[in-house]
This record gives structure tokens, C-alpha cells and sequence, in this order.
């Protein structure tokens, strides 16, 4: 039998596969497939962060390696402007993973608060290289064949695979969650020492989430290359996408599997509205700065727990309500 | 490349470094005593830099004589920040909500400078930002020297506060241990709010040098925030003679890079060496280890 | 007898402070030893050494004969060496019994734990055994860090046991904990040693640890003074001059 839970998930996945289908106007699709990628990185993210207490602030690494790679494949294998493009996405996602492996073995080796310090610094050893190198274009960037497809159908393929990264990321954060190195994870952010002392060997454990984590982000920068056909340093290694990501997992709820996912959906259809409507770039600022502000003050363990302590709350009011009306009629 | 250039850039590191170090000295003062990584320090910088422009291109006051309007406007920013936000700010994961909560500031203030100011690139001037004085066939700009003299002068005071009163007494209690500092009977919530005040009124002066400079907009945060939390990891998070020695080293290290290999290296440089320095000594040069235990 | 747990001449300093000074102790197989001391005489230091969480400037530390002085804390877990904490450890934001399956399996491959659900069927109720043994295996799925200070302290002591170390090391297991409470810990103790479990036990109790214990040994200033069997302890005038005398003994706080 199908749990209430389970429907509702099914139900979402329905509406996201028939999005496209019924809104054809790209403007919107064009929105969809940036909120799915926002999605599929903030899930993945989360699924190291978000378990294991470890803010990653240089997602961007990730984000900007499966991007560049893609360029960089394209480029090198001569690969035509076509659907083949595409086959290129995982190779992506596994850059990242084999980049992830030293920079993890750099970063994790201090504690979380200053873990989160050093992924900001590594972020920029990465940014400044991809600026400076001559082999990555330097501050013009990397063009990526075009993609000789009819504007109508044109989001239609990319839209997918943004949907199918959200879908892998959901998944394999949900398989994480349930084994064991999943909980190990969840131990190492509760308190890291006593984990060790159960046996938990905390840094390979730490390294494994963090590599794994960076697959999918991967797979979203390269996605992102060949949906754009033109990558520039300071828009794939951006330090607004390493904070955005950990905005949306803490706005939905840290650790949770729905968090990101709901935060990474509202928050960034909210921001690309909030760019068409405030064309003023600054006053965009403000507003999305102010509505950060009150989001991490007022809901700090994020919009899903909230809203279930909420419903919580006013079930328990119900009860009590019966109560009352059970003592009166007795 | 000739001996002289190496010289002259170490010169100059050395006096911007100072600048540098004072920005990051309130940084990591902020960290040490109430567990805040403040984000919102680039900003804070470019913000006292606009203040020392509006009061000298509007009503002609000269930058170091505005310093006494700025310096205590942004250490009531700072107070009005820690007491409106941070201080709402609580649970197990503390700091990662105040680099959050302090990202959020700085974005916020970052929309109302451009506003005000528009995102187009301006400069400090006065006298002595364009003249040079020359020492043993080198030349000084008088800038530096004025600004190496403020960093000295503040970071003096900053240190007589600490190390010669009462109040300072007790900022040095709550950087070694909050729990014990509130046990002996230490305000560590007043201690929290004058610290972050301080910590943010030394970017009033730091803002003003960056501003005489480097030209600069509300963007140019991003550059100064990455490089004084590269610095303060370098020190030693908390650590402030560790603030003063990553600070001025990491500049001059950035110069010699920029004279022997040229500009675009300078910035990669910075932040290599702080990977490779936390290789081989994870709690920075100057930090206590992690304890490990209860 | 023969001895499980020996540690050799081991010393460590805290800066200036000499928290262990050629300190020496064995945990014969099979027993409970006490260890006891005034405030800062270095017991929890040990403790760290021993497993792992600090590493000594000299001296050594052996387990059923294997040295395991530089060993990390899983590690030496790993080998059969259980410890439960002074200040109460556990994961507060996990329930009771994922905090049991945390340590369930001490000695496997961290890619193993990739590839496996959370518990098999005999960790499970292997779990739900020893939460039952120390008597909260009601509170299995209720979130750590709801459960009362004695309940904590129940439960750290269980997810050590889950893993069958052969030697565990309290520190305080009285400490803070109602009389009741307290007695029950006794009898738990007892009837795991009974089993074939050893204990090494840190405690300022002196009722519990020499109703317990079969062997003792005494800190004093970082080194061990004496060791023997309670009522040797109970009578040796060096223990009395240590824990009455010597008045700097307390002005030397315990780096924990």
C-alpha cells in the first residue's frame, strides 16, 4: 500500500514532468530548469553539509569544475553541437568528485568553524586560477558548440536533465540517509570526538560525504555549460551560488531531505522573479538580503520543521479543544 | 626584477599590511569572543571608506580629521547590528547562522550603497594620497606612511584597552573561556556588544586607507573579506597577535609575488599559502589546537 | 591472571603543566580496578591516553599485549577498548537506538558502511537488548536528547557495551546520580564483570569504588602512588597524606 507521504512525492514528481508540457513559454521553462539544477546542488549539498554539520562554502568548486570540463571535453573532443553534448554531463559530475578528493583532504582536516573558512579560500584558489590560466580563457571564458535546436523545443532536453540531477540527487540522499554511513555522518555532526571513540573512522567517513556530495553539484555546472553555450569565470565559480546553496538547504531545513528541495524551489523561483521584477539590480539586494535575514533569525532550523511544529502545534490545540468539549459533556 | 623593486615591495607590504592587520585584529576579536565569523567586515570597510568620501567631497573635511565622526558612527553601526541581530542569534550551530546572518547585512548594505553612490569606481583624495616622499632612492607615498602611523596608533590603543583596564580584563577572560568569564561574574553579553562595536569601528579607519589607496566600490567587500579571513584562519582564529603577524605577512608576501612574478599571481599566492600553511598546522600559526576532549 | 590493559611509565604536559608523570597501571583480566585521586591528579588525562584521544609525550600503552600508545580513538575502540565520558557523550539530535547503531560494529571498513542499511536484523536486537539491560529500551525512539541526565548516562554506558569491548573504562559512573540510580549501575557492573567483561573505573565515590573493585590504584600529581586491594588502599598512609595533605594538590585544575 502507498504511504500518504509517498503520494504526495509521486505527485510532485508528476507536476515537475508536465511542467514543460503545459508552459511552453521559455522564459518560465528557462526558470524551471535553473530552479531544478538550484534543487538537485542544494540536495547534494546537503546530503554532506547538511548531515554532517561541515558548511561547505566553496560549492562553487564543484559547480565550476563540472562546468569547465564540459567546455574544456567539448572543446578537445571535437564534439559536435549536438544531443551528444549531453552524454558529457556525468563526466562532469566526476571531474568534480576526483577535484573534490584533494580539496577535501586539505579542508577537512580542521574543525567545522574553520572548515567553513578555508572552502571560502579554496573557492578562490579556484576562481583567481580560472582567471588567470590561459587555458581556461581567462576572464572571457569558454564558448561550447551550439546547439542547432528550435526555440520552441530548445529548453525541453535540458529541463529533463535538470529534472533527472534533482532526482539522482533526491535518491541517493534519501540511500545515504538510510545506511549506516549515513548515520555515521549524522553522528559526526552531534559530536565528532565520541563518534571516533565508537569507531567511527571520522575522517574517511567525512571525506567519502564530501567527495559524493560533489557529483551531482558537478553535474549541475555542467549542465549549466552547455545550457548557456558560454561559461565565465565570475558566473561559474560565483561566491553568491556558494552562499545561495547554503541559504536554500538552511531555509528549507539543514539535514532534512525535503529542506533543500523546498528551499532551493521557493527561493530560487523567488530570486529570478524578484530579477525580472526589480530590474535595479541593487534594490534586488536589499530586498533578497532582507528576506534572508528574517528567514535565518525567525526560522532558523527552517521552513519544514517549521511549518511541521506548526501543524504540530495546531493538532495538539485540536486535542486539547476536544478535551474541553469531552470535560463539559461529561 | 632588481633588488631595489624587492625592497620597495616590502616596504610596502609591511605599511599596507599594517592596515590590513588592523582590519583583521577586530575580525578576530569578534570571532574570539562571541563565536561570530562577521562576514559583513568587507562591507563594513567599503561603508567607512564612503563615509570618509561623502564627508570630504561634500563638506570638505579632511579624511584623518573625519576619522573622529566616522570611527564612533560605525562603532554605533556595529552596536545597533550586534543588539538588532546577533544576539537573537542561538543554538548548535551559532556560527554558521552568524556567517549567514552577517552575508545577509552585508548584502542589504551592499544594495544601499550602490544606491547611494552608484556601482561606479571612486577614490579618496587629498594631499598626501598623490605625494611621495623619498627615502634611501625609494619612494613612499606619504598615504602609506600616514596609514602605517594610524594602524600603529589604533592597534596601540586597541592594546592598552585590552592589556591596561578593567574592561579589558574582561574581553581576555571571555576570548580564554566564555563559561568561566560569565562564572566569575563577567558581563559577557555587554562584553559581546562593546567588542563588536570595536571590531567594527576599526574598519572606519581601515576603510579610509583601502579608500586612499585602491579605488573602490560597494562590490570591492568580496576582495577585503576573503583576504581578512584568509588572514585570520592564518593567525589563528580568536588569536590576535596571530591577526597582526598573518596580516602584515600575507600583504608583503602578496607584493613580493606581484614584483618577482607579476600582479595576476599576487591573489592565487594569498590563498595558496594558507592551504599549504593549514597542511602542516591545521589550528593556523598562532591558534590553541582544537581541544579535543569534554 | 593475566594483564589486558597495561600502561608503561607514560607522561604528558599541557604547556607548562605536567598532567602525567611516568604514570603506570595495569587492568588484569577479568577484574574491576579503581582509579582514584584528588581533583587534577591527571586520571582523566589517562584515560585520555589510553584511548587514543590524546597521544603521550613518552611512555606506553598495550592492550592484550599489542602496544596501541599512537592508536586513534577508533582505533584502539576498534580493539576492544570501551570508555564512556565524565561530562555525559551522546548524540542528542539521533534517537536512542540510532545512537546504539552508531556502535554496533566496531571494527568495519568505511566503504562497507556505504553499500549497508543503517542495522542488520541481529544489531537490532542486539540494540534493543542492551537498552533493555540498562533498563530504557522504552525509550528507543525518542530523540537522545530528550532523556534525563541519568537516563544519558544509561544509555552512553549501553552503546559502549553494544559493541562487546572486552575492557570498559567509566569515568564517574556515580557521579551526579541519585542513590538508586547509583546501586543499579553497581549491580550492572557486577553482573557484566561476572560475564567476563573487566572494568578500569575512575570515581570520587569511595563507598562505591571499594565495595566494587577488586584492585585499586591511586593518582597523585600526575604518577601512581600506590596500588593494591581495598582494604590495603584504605589503610596506606601515603593515600591519606595525598588526599589530605599536600595543599597545592588543588590548586592544579584537571586540563579536561
Amino acid at each position: 500500500m502507498l504511504k500518504a507521504r509517498n503520494v504526495w512525492w509521486i505527485l510532485a514528481l508528476v507536476a515537475l514532468v508536465l511542467f514543460p508540457l503545459i508552459e511552453t513559454n521559455p522564459t518560465y521553462t528557462t526558470i524551471g530548469i535553473f530552479t531544478l539544477i538550484f534543487m538537485g546542488c542544494a540536495t547534494s549539498w546537503n546530503m554532506f553539509s547538511g548531515y554532517s554539520g561541515y558548511i561547505n562554502l566553496g560549492s562553487a568548486v564543484s559547480y565550476g569544475v563540472g562546468a569547465y570540463t564540459m567546455a574544456l571535453l567539448a572543446d578537445h573532443l571535437h564534439v559536435p553541437g549536438n544531443g551528444d553534448l549531453f552524454w558529457l554531463i556525468p563526466v562532469g559530475g566526476l571531474a568534480a568528485m576526483i577535484v573534490a578528493v584533494p580539496v577535501g583532504l586539505v579542508a577537512l582536516r580542521v574543525r567545522r568553524h574553520t572548515f567553513v573558512v578555508i572552502t571560502i579560500a579554496i573557492f578562490f584558489v579556484f576562481q583567481l586560477s580560472a582567471i588567470n590560466f590561459s587555458f581556461t580563457g581567462g576572464t572571457s571564458g569558454l564558448q561550447l558548440p551550439l546547439i542547432p535546436w528550435l526555440e520552441t523545443n530548445y529548453n525541453k532536453p535540458f529541463y529533463y536533465s535538470a529534472l533527472a540531477i534533482t532526482v539522482f540527487a533526491a535518491l541517493l540522499s534519501v540511500a545515504v540517509r538510510r545506511s549506516r554511513f549515513g548515520l555515521q555522518l549524522l553522528a559526526i555532526r552531534d559530536d565528532e570526538d565520541r563518534a571516533a571513540g565508537l569507531g567511527v573512522k571520522v575522517f574517511a567517513v567525512k571525506l567519502a560525504g564530501f567527495t559524493m556530495s560533489a557529483f551531482a553539484v558537478g553535474m549541475g555546472g555542467a549542465l549549466y555549460a552547455v545550457f548557456l553555450g558560454q561559461i565565465y569565470p565570475q558566473f561559474v565559480f560565483d561566491p553568491i551560488f556558494d552562499i545561495s546553496i547554503a541559504l536554500m538547504s538552511i531555509f528549507g531545513g539543514l539535514g532534512t531531505l525535503t529542506g533543500p528541495l523546498l528551499g532551493a524551489l521557493v527561493l530560487e523561483s523567488t530570486q529570478q522573479y524578484l530579477t525580472i521584477r526589480f530590474s535595479n539590480g541593487s534594490l534586488y539586494l536589499i530586498v533578497f538580503g532582507a528576506l534572508f535575514l528574517v528567514i535565518v533569525l525567525f526560522m532558523p532550523q527552517g521552513i519544514v520543521v517549521y511549518l511541521s511544529d506548526w501543524r504540530s502545534r495546531r493538532a495538539a490545540r485540536r486535542v486539547e479543544g476536544a478535551r474541553v468539549v469531552v470535560g463539559e459533556a461529561s | 626584477m632588481n633588488g631595489t623593486a624587492v625592497l620597495h615591495s616590502i616596504i610596502d607590504g609591511v605599511l599596507t599590511g599594517s592596515v590590513y592587520a588592523l582590519m583583521a585584529t577586530g575580525l578576530t576579536l569578534i570571532f574570539g569572543v562571541m563565536n561570530i565569523i562577521n562576514v559583513a567586515q568587507g562591507i563594513f570597510v567599503i561603508l567607512g571608506a564612503y563615509l570618509s568620501y561623502a564627508l570630504s567631497v561634500h563638506l570638505g573635511i579632511d579624511l584623518f580629521v573625519g576619522l573622529a565622526i566616522t570611527i564612533p558612527t560605525l562603532f554605533v553601526v556595529g552596536i545597533v547590528v550586534e543588539r538588532v541581530f546577533l544576539s537573537r542569534i542561538k543554538g548548535p550551530e551559532r556560527v554558521v547562522m552568524s556567517i549567514l546572518v552577517t552575508y545577509a547585512i552585508s548584502l542589504v548594505i551592499e544594495g544601499v550603497l550602490n544606491i547611494v553612490f552608484s556601482a561606479n569606481y571612486v577614490e579618496l583624495h587629498a594631499w598626501y594620497v598623490n605625494r611621495s616622499v623619498r627615502v634611501f632612492g625609494i619612494y613612499l607615498p606619504y598615504i602609506y606612511l600616514l596609514g602605517f602611523a594610524l594602524a600603529v596608533v589604533l592597534l596601540g590603543a586597541l592594546y592598552i584597552m585590552l592589556y591596561r583596564t578593567r574592561f579589558g580584563a574582561s574581553v581576555r577572560a571571555s576570548l580564554s573561556d566564555q563559561t568561566s568569564a560569565a562564572l566569575v561574574g563577567i558581563n559577557v553579553r555587554r562584553v559581546s556588544t562593546v567588542c563588536f562595536g570595536l571590531g567594527v569601528a576599526v574598519t572606519a579607519a581601515g576603510g579610509m586607507i583601502y579608500g586612499a589607496t585602491n579605488a573602490f566600490n560597494a562590490s570591492s567587500s568580496y576582495d577585503l573579506i576573503s583576504r581578512l579571513l584568509v588572514i585570520i584562519v592564518l593567525g589563528g582564529m580568536g588569536s590576535i597577535g596571530g591577526a597582526l603577524v598573518a596580516g602584515i605577512m600575507m600583504i608583503t608576501i602578496e607584493d613580493l609575488v606581484s614584483v618577482v612574478w607579476g600582479p595576476v599571481w599576487s591573489n592565487l599566492a594569498f590563498f595558496l599559502i594558507l592551504v599549504a600553511v593549514l597542511s602542516l598546522r591545521p589550528q593556523g600559526l598562532f591558534g590553541k589546537p582544537s581541544v579535543r576532549v569534554a | 591472571m593475566t594483564t589486558l590493559l597495561s600502561v608503561d611509565r607514560v607522561s604528558k604536559a599541557f604547556g607548562g603543566l605536567q598532567a602525567l608523570d611516568e604514570c603506570s597501571l595495569s587492568v588484569e583480566k577479568g577484574s574491576i580496578t579503581g582509579l582514584i585521586g584528588p581533583n587534577g591528579s591527571g586520571k582523566t588525562t589517562l584515560f585520555n591516553v589510553i584511548t587514543g584521544y590524546e597521544k603521550p609525550d613518552s611512555g606506553s600503552v598495550s592492550f592484550e599485549g599489542a602496544e596501541i600508545t599512537r592508536a586513534g580513538p577508533s582505533k584502539v575502540f576498534a580493539l576492544g577498548v570501551g570508555r564512556t565520558f565524565q561530562i555525559t557523550r551522546i548524540f542528542a539530535r539521533l534517537t536512542v537506538l540510532e545512537n546504539m547503531l552508531v556502535a554496533t560494529q566496531r571494527d568495519e571498513g568505511w566503504l562497507r558502511g556505504l553499500t549497508r542499511s543503517k542495522s542488520s536484523k541481529s544489531e537490532l536486537v542486539s540494540a534493543m537488548e542492551w537498552l533493555d539491560f540498562v533498563g530504557i529500551g522504552r525509550l528507543a525512539s525518542q530523540p537522545a536528547g530528550s532523556l534525563s541526565f541519568g537516563q544519558r548516562k544509561l544509555l552512553e554506558l549501553a552503546y559502549v557495551l553494544v559493541a562487546d569491548p572486552d575492557v570498559i573504562l567509566l569515568d564517574e559512573p556515580a557521579g551526579g546520580v541519585n542513590l538508586t540510580l547509583i546501586n543499579e549501575i553497581a549491580d550492572k557492573i557486577q553482573s557484566l564483570n561476572k560475564s567476563g567483561k573487566s572494568f578500569l573505573i575512575v570515581e570520587h565515590n569511595m563507598e562505591f569504588v571499594m565495595n566494587l573493585c577488586d584492585r585499586v590504584t591511586v593518582m597523585h600529581q600526575g604518577t601512581d602512588l600506590v596500588s593494591g586491594t581495598p582494604s590495603e588502599i584504605r589503610n596506606d598512609p601515603l593515600v591519606l597524606d595525598a588526599y589530605l595533605g599536600g595543599g597545592d594538590v588543588y590548586e592544579t585544575e584537571e586540563s579536561s
